[in-house]
């Protein structure tokens, strides 16, 4: 059973991954591009767990909680330079 | 592994995948930005949410004791994921990103102060 | 500004915020993914380090009025409407034909213009069906929520308004 879902979920997500990918080359503005990048960081998370499970590992759960953690600072920095033309203020 | 947690793990990894398709899908898909922005902050959150209980079920019952980190990856998206929302929705309200003025509130007219 | 009241459990000069740092002790229990009595005292050094060393980023203590309508809300409401909004968001997202939906902006008047209480509601509107909270004007009278399929105007705010915010007002009693 487990040979077949993982299989079908990572196709899941690679599919999902290149949809975002399309999106952040094609845009059309800049936060199109910072929506779609930080959609990838969270597949990304998910594709990190699924490896876990395939490789049976748990070295994947910190990589994708780190990803987590840097996936929301860099998506809050880029919108707010966006938005102010500045990160601290 | 009893076939029943297996038959759970299963199912909990393709319904976490699939939200997050479904999630790319509505960004592939929708015509303009604020619309775009519904599929991370909902989708995906559920989707990663599903694949840590699928790990979870699945290192509880085939390593070494009980697991339950992968709680921590969901909590922290729940949390995070509607603060990048509001800080993308913001940054597209301040730059009049708008391809339906009728949509407009009237609110995002005026200036809305340096508070965040 | 609004003025916090004293929480129901009481802290001090040592131990600031009590809640804070149990919830730090139990993610920290989360994160080693084991309970041994080394880690338990390690966690419950940090959950006791953590808070007094950014104390002064947290000047006010919310009052949460009542802790069992908390949980309801958080275990039986938001999480059944996470997974509703998640089913809807899929359907919309994947209908043959897109351009029947009804993206709009919709303006809720706060009833609150307690800091906390409006965080929470913007993070809850923005995890539930069909809306993002996009801004919050600065008088702190109105949220401005993007709806996907919005129908109805007046049965959305009047929705938003008994389901979430009335509960978290009376949680934090304000």
């Amino acid at each position: 059973m487990l040979s077949i879902a993982i299989p079908v979920a990572f196709a899941l997500l690679t599919a999902a991954q290149l949809l975002n990918l399309y999106r952040l080359l094609k845009g059309p503005t800049l936060l199109d591009r910072i929506l779609a990048l930080d959609t990838m960081y969270i597949d990304a998370i998910a594709m990190f767990i699924l490896m876990g499970v395939y490789f049976h590992s748990a070295v994947y759960f910190e990589a994708a909680l780190i990803i987590a953690v840097m996936g929301f600072i860099g998506t809050v920095a880029t919108s707010k330079f966006l938005m102010r033309g500045d990160i601290l203020e | 592994m009893t076939f029943v947690i297996e038959l759970l793990v299963s199912f909990f990894l393709v319904v976490g995948a699939f939200f997050a398709m479904a999630g790319s899908i509505g960004s592939f898909r929708l015509p303009d930005f604020f619309s775009r922005l519904h599929g991370p902050t909902k989708s995906t959150t559920l989707g990663v949410g599903a694949m840590a209980i699928a790990s979870a079920i699945y290192f509880s019952f085939h390593g070494e004791g009980i697991s339950f980190h992968e709680v921590l990856i969901t909590l922290f998206l729940f949390i995070t994921a509607p603060v990048s929302a509001h800080f993308l929705a913001k940054a597209a309200l301040h730059q009049r990103l708008h391809e339906n003025k009728a949509a407009l509130p009237p609110e995002s007219e005026k200036e809305t102060g340096p508070h965040v | 500004m609004p003025t916090y009241r004293k929480s129901p459990i009481p802290g001090n000069r040592w131990l600031p915020h009590p809640l804070m740092t149990l919830v730090l002790v139990i993610i920290w229990l989360f994160l080693v993914n084991t309970i041994t009595f080394g880690h338990l005292l390690l966690g419950t050094l940090l959950g006791i380090a953590i808070p007094w060393f950014t104390n002064r980023f947290w000047p006010e203590r919310p009052k949460i009025a009542k802790p069992f309508l908390l949980f309801r809300f958080f275990f039986i409401t938001f999480v059944t409407d996470v997974i509703v909004a998640n089913i809807t968001v899929v359907r919309l997202f994947l209908q043959p034909d897109i351009s029947r939906l009804r993206p709009r902006f919709i303006e809720i008047p706060l009833d609150t213009q307690d800091p906390m209480v409006i965080t929470i509601l913007a993070s809850v509107i923005s995890l539930t069906p069909g809306t993002v909270s996009a801004e919050v004007t600065e008088d702190r009278q109105t949220l401005i929520v993007h709806g996907l399929d919005v129908a109805d105007e007046a049965l959305a705010v009047q929705t938003i308004k008994t389901r979430y915010e009335a509960p978290l007002k009376e949680i934090f009693s304000c």
